[in-house]
């Protein structure tokens, strides 16, 4: 009983033009746990991202070698904090290079971050293009556009990029790239969705006879009517952009030494970790909490926004 | 059915031809004269018309897409400039390790996923649903190499080091917590099982297919009885399982939950209560039963994090499967085998996919009469 109520009430909030729609989805929102826990972690992240050099007590590639007081490549490590009163103070130790390895997981945020947001607009924008084009013309260009965008996800997502990677040469702007085009095809194809259940109801209709043109109808009428499942489906994409730079940084094709990327000191520390662990654990958590904050945020948006996707 | 197989094969032409045509275009792509990229040094004016026309290079763009078809269809992937053997030979050799990790990965993560799933469903909005589903956000969160590399720090490392009552953790009954995490023991000559069955008496009689099933480490030892073998490479499996596994588990049983919940709801359901059936039973036999449907399909989609979990983790479990293939040709740039490898596990994925899409039809009469 209580849930029909509640799906009544979301229906008509739905239908009814409402002024504080945007409020009411942020209330509906607030009060989804899996959002509030994404919102704590990325608005902790943020505060990272703006306040990096603030936070961290060196520079990120700063070389700390040359000091005196038994510091080491590699130093374990050791702070006050946590009773370890002996000894050169460092949070997270220092890496094989001696440098930091907490500040340059504070401005590895400033890196993963922009990384994922920008490969997922770009793929939100070509994928939203394609998606409607081909929703809305129908016919040969749908069949081929999407025989195209099944060809891309025949491929499992990470070999492509990598692939597309070793065309275009390693960097991290190229990675990002692979990964944008990797992702286009899921947006392609919920747009594509959309707009095929849209574009037959009666507002598009009376626009149509009130003489407007394709690309007006799509632009203005089809594709704000879409939105809800590219915010939920991009939010997640996020998560999933952070993984796969993260992982291409890893295997040596995204972000070049002496970057200081969270993928990049994971691989820096691949034939250290059995004898340094602190180098592996704390980029990796870095990247974990980054992910898990976006798919929690992304959970909760698709139960805040749509009711109805909520059991898929 | 035969008429949905056959639908469903043919659909799946023109997405081969399509992958075919991705994997062609990016040996094209690749930036340099591919005969210098390939032989180095050795390339010179003559040996790189000799390149060129074996592989068609001094064709037009067209026909060198239907040699490079031709050859695919016969095997011939190119030679790989940093291991010096035909990519195909290099495939031959390493793809069993995967195959038997993953294939070891999807197991942990059907048979632990699965229960989770229905016991978080069944347990709705109590604290084993709450927690699963936490464990299970935070499993698809984490990047695969880590977690590998934290499962040999906790069970290879430290666990060596753990006292248990002043006694060392391996002179206790609990020492199978401490897991090897390196290559696992190689085969010899003599434990295979063609020499074990006598089916050849030298190395220079090994049929292709016979040395690629003994590379099947698990299989191999099985086959020939050979238990301590299977038991060391069985142990030696399981923290890359673990760690390529986690993601799909992670997704199984979210998938899993959702759907029992669903499923839960449903009239039937009701029905096999109202007749007096035992609680266990109407979970187990009415409500699961129909819940698993789209899970068949989860698992064969997880086949691209298997794969690319493989990729990542190989390296750091010192396995020489594909994944770790991948990595130093990588690292060498050595691009024929990057090409082989993308086109291989398309293929691949394409034929699990078909596969799961038959095997789906087979379970819900309602996919094939569509």
């Amino acid at each position: 009983m209580a849930d029909n109520v509640a799906k009544l009430k979301n229906n008509t909030s739905a239908v009814r033009p409402n002024e504080n729609l945007f409020i009411e989805t942020l209330k509906r929102l607030l009060r989804n746990n899996s959002a509030r826990a994404g919102l704590v972690i990325l608005g902790f992240l943020l505060f990272i991202f703006i306040f990096a050099p603030q936070l961290a007590p060196y520079e990120p590639n700063e070389i700390l070698l040359d000091r005196p007081n038994g510091i080491i490549p590699r130093l374990p490590p050791c702070s006050a904090i946590f009773g370890c009163t002996d000894g050169p103070q460092f949070l997270m130790g220092l890496d094989g290079n001696g440098r930091d390895i907490y500040s340059r997981v504070l401005y590895g945020s400033r890196l993963s971050l922009p990384v994922g947001l920008a490969a997922v607009s770009i793929s939100i924008f070509f994928g939203s293009v394609i998606g409607l084009v081909s929703g809305f013309y129908g016919a040969w260009v749908d069949n081929i556009i999407m025989r195209i965008m099944d060809v891309l996800m025949a491929f499992p997502s990470l070999l492509l990029a990598i692939a597309i990677v070793t065309v275009l040469g390693p960097g991290l702007i190229n990675a990002l790239i692979a990964i944008a085009i990797v992702a286009i095809p899921t947006y392609a194809r919920l747009v594509r969705a959309s707009v095929l259940s849209l574009k037959e109801q009666e507002f598009i209709l009376a626009e149509r006879a009130l003489g407007a043109s394709n690309r007006r109808i799509m632009f203005t009428q089809i594709l704000p009517n879409s939105l809800t499942p590219i915010v939920v489906q991009g939010t997640l994409g996020i998560g999933t952009a952070v993984l796969d730079a993260a992982a291409l940084s890893f295997l040596g094709l995204g972000a070049q030494p002496p970057a200081a990327e969270w993928g990049r000191m994971l691989g820096d520390a691949i034939d250290f970790f059995r004898a340094a662990p602190h180098m592996a654990i704390f980029p990796g958590i870095a990247i974990m909490l980054t992910v898990l904050g976006f798919n929690l945020l992304g959970d909760g948006l698709r139960d805040a926004l749509d009711p109805r996707l909520k059991k898929s | 059915m035969t008429k949905f197989l056959i639908r469903r094969l043919v659909l799946s032409i023109p997405v081969l031809f399509g992958i075919l045509l991705v994997t062609f275009s990016l040996g094209r792509l690749i930036p340099g004269d591919p005969c210098l990229a390939q032989l180095g040094e050795r390339a010179t004016d003559e040996i790189c018309d000799a390149f060129d026309r074996r592989y068609g290079l001094d064709q037009p763009i067209p026909i060198q897409f239907g040699i490079y078809i031709q050859n695919v269809v016969r095997g011939d992937l190119g030679l790989s400039l940093s291991f010096q053997v035909p990519v195909t030979d290099l495939l031959a050799e390493r793809l069993p390790t995967t195959i038997e990790l993953t294939l070891a990965a999807i197991i942990f993560a059907t048979i632990i996923g699965i229960p989770l799933g229905i016991l978080s469903a069944y347990r709705h909005n109590t604290w084993v649903d709450v927690l699963t589903m936490i464990i299970s956000n935070i499993g698809v969160s984490m990047p695969v190499f880590w977690l590998g590399i934290i499962l040999i720090i906790i069970f290879s490392v430290q666990m060596q080091d753990v006292m248990i009552f002043g006694t060392p953790i391996e002179e206790t009954p609990l020492s199978f917590l401490v897991l090897p995490s390196g290559r696992p023991p190689s085969v010899r000559f003599d434990d295979r099982f063609y020499a074990v069955y006598n089916l050849v008496t030298d190395d220079s009689e090994v049929v292709p297919w016979m040395e690629f099933i003994s590379r099947f480490t698990l299989l191999n030892a099985a086959i020939t009885g050979n238990w301590e073998l299977f038991i060391e490479a069985f142990r030696h499996l399981i923290l890359p399982a673990v760690a390529v596994g986690t993601i799909p588990l992670s997704i199984i049983a979210r998938m899993t939950r959702s759907s029992l919940l669903e499923s839960l709801n449903q009239d039937y359901v009701r029905t096999a209560r109202a007749k007096g059936l035992k609680e266990r039973r109407v979970v187990m036999r009415h409500a699961v039963r129909n819940a698993l449907l789209p899970v068949v399909t989860i698992i064969g989609l997880n086949f691209g994090f298997l794969i690319s979990g493989a990729v990542l983790t190989e390296t750091i479990f010192r396995l020489t499967g594909i994944g770790k293939t991948l990595f130093e040709a990588i690292t060498a740039r050595d691009y024929t085998v990057v090409q082989g490898v993308t086109l291989v596990t398309a293929i691949a994925f394409v034929f699990i996919n078909m596969i799961v899409d038959i095997l789906y039809g087979y379970l819900d009469p309602r996919v094939r009469l569509e």
